[in-house]
């Protein structure tokens, strides 16, 4: 982390002393220093754009989330929801959610609804997979276990695969944290009145390429406190995963 | 209060994987209130025996398998295996409450904390397995088992992944323990089989058979340096070397 943020200042430093020495304008590479001050002084447009781009995340990733967990449960359930549902999901990957924007966009409008829906559809299919195979690989020793020990199906999926498969779910939901703000900004940039990536292609449309890269370092904070938030909740929760998926990333 | 312990019995047991026999036609008694040992080279089935008795092997195999007092032998059996399988998300305690709470019964934490004080284990009640030595698991993993309370007990190798020093240390606790019970104990070590067991079976061939009963002498727990044990263990490690060419 320390050496990252040294890195990322290095580079600051670079970008700055190659916008001077070259000479470039401001509507092509705006310096640092200029994106800083845009970030200064339009600081309340962008917090507007940023909470409303903040809440398209937040319930993308409730409502992904909420489906993929729900389809990883009903599919190790239910052996018939497996033959007839997992081949359709796991072949609607092959489909680019992004290239449904515009059909999202003009299905759901172009409110905060449309940019939900294709931040909900890139979680999901993480989610629901990771979960899905976390639920199924419980250790069958377990299993036979706590069958010897008289233990319903409802009791072996709830106090048995459930926190068995918790790892694999954290690894499913980094993902997921990952590719949310991807999902909500590509919705905001098919159509849109607000938003992070509205003010965006407004920006670049009025050559204030300054406020454009202030809204991209917005963006960046935001996905970055998201991933990492996320991921320190999620090292609490799952302490006890094996050491392994702990430093797999 | 655990019922009292009763004989099993294994008719024409027999189980075929991927159309190979592993045995067929086997008969075996459990007596009850015993250890009956069963010995015998890895991979010879001795565990898919054990596994029949529990009624963990899938498909449909054959025989039958009773208790002498014309009860279920289903829920009445408690397993432990080689591996310790303790969850790795729960304490010492919580592991020995697994049981209960699996059959949505009130946890009884004080009897969990007494069996695992027994055990040595007073000061490692709130330590999850990851913090825990070898032996320290295979112990949470007894208490387990008592925990069941059950008068059936099935150990499949239970000691076998200790260092030798806690491996005794193990057997003489089991012993202790599960005195009076119907205990089934499949190992592939001599001296294990002849120092816990009333009655040794070896175990051996393709498809397998069962050797008679053998009766070491004197009671369980034997003392590992019995001279006429040795020459026991001698004579069965001569058999199983026998066997393997």
């Amino acid at each position: 982390m320390g050496r990252g943020l040294v890195t990322a200042i290095g580079l600051i430093l670079l970008w700055e002393a190659a916008t001077h020495l070259l000479g470039l304008p401001p509507y092509i590479l705006p310096a640092p220093s200029q994106v800083a001050t845009a970030l200064w002084l339009r600081g309340e447009v962008l917090a507007h754009h940023a909470l409303i781009t903040a809440t398209e995340i937040a319930i993308g990733l409730v409502v992904g989330v909420a489906l993929g967990t729900g389809t990883a449960l009903l599919v190790v359930r239910s052996p018939l929801a497996r033959r007839w549902l997992m081949p359709v999901v796991i072949a609607s990957q092959a489909i680019p959610v992004f290239a449904l924007a515009p059909l999202l966009v003009l299905w759901f409008g172009y409110g905060l609804a449309s940019k939900i829906v294709m931040a909900a559809l890139v979680i999901y299919f993480p989610v629901a997979a990771a979960f899905f195979d976390g639920l199924r690989t419980t250790p069958p020793a377990w299993i036979e276990l706590a069958r010897t020990m008289g233990a319903s199906d409802g009791a072996i999926l709830w106090r048995l695969r459930l926190p068995a498969a918790l790892p694999a779910l954290a690894q499913g939901l980094r993902i997921a944290a990952a590719v949310a703000p991807i999902g909500a900004v590509i919705g905001e940039w098919v159509g849109s009145g607000a938003g992070l990536g509205f003010l965006m292609l407004h920006a670049n449309g009025r050559m204030q390429i300054d406020l454009l890269f202030a809204a991209l370092v917005v963006l960046a904070a935001m996905a970055i406190t998201l991933y990492y938030g996320l991921d320190a909740i999620l090292r609490r929760l799952v302490q006890w995963q094996p050491e392994t998926l702990g430093r797999s990333r | 209060m655990r019922d009292s312990a009763p004989d099993i019995r294994l008719e024409r047991a027999g189980v075929a994987f991927d159309g190979q026999t592993l045995f067929r036609g086997l008969d075996l008694v459990l007596e009850g209130g015993r250890w009956t040992c069963l010995l015998g080279p890895s991979g010879v089935g001795k565990s898919t025996l054990l596994r029949l008795v529990a009624d963990l092997v899938p498909g449909a195999p054959d025989g039958r398998v009773t208790a002498g007092d014309g009860g279920p032998v289903a829920g009445r059996v408690a397993f432990m295996a080689q591996q310790d399988l303790l969850l790795p998300w729960l304490d010492a305690r919580g592991n020995v409450l697994l049981g209960q709470r699996l059959r949505g019964e009130k946890p009884d934490t004080a009897r969990a904390e007494t069996l695992l004080a027994d055990l040595g284990l007073a000061q490692a009640t709130q330590l999850r397995p990851a913090a825990m030595s070898g032996g320290m698991r295979q112990r949470v993993a007894l208490a387990r088992t008592l925990m069941e309370d059950r008068p059936i007990v099935l150990m499949d190798e239970p000691f076998a992944a200790v260092d030798a020093v806690t491996r005794l240390r193990l057997q003489a606790l089991a012993a202790e323990r599960l005195a009076g019970r119907t205990v089934l104990l499949v190992t592939h070590d001599p001296l294990e089989a002849l120092r816990l067991g009333h009655v040794v079976h070896v175990m051996t061939g393709r498809p397998a058979r069962l050797s008679d009963p053998i009766r070491p002498p004197g009671t369980p727990l034997r003392p590992v340096d019995d001279p006429a044990l040795l020459a026991l263990q001698g004579e069965l490690l001569r058999r199983l070397a026998e066997d393997a060419e």
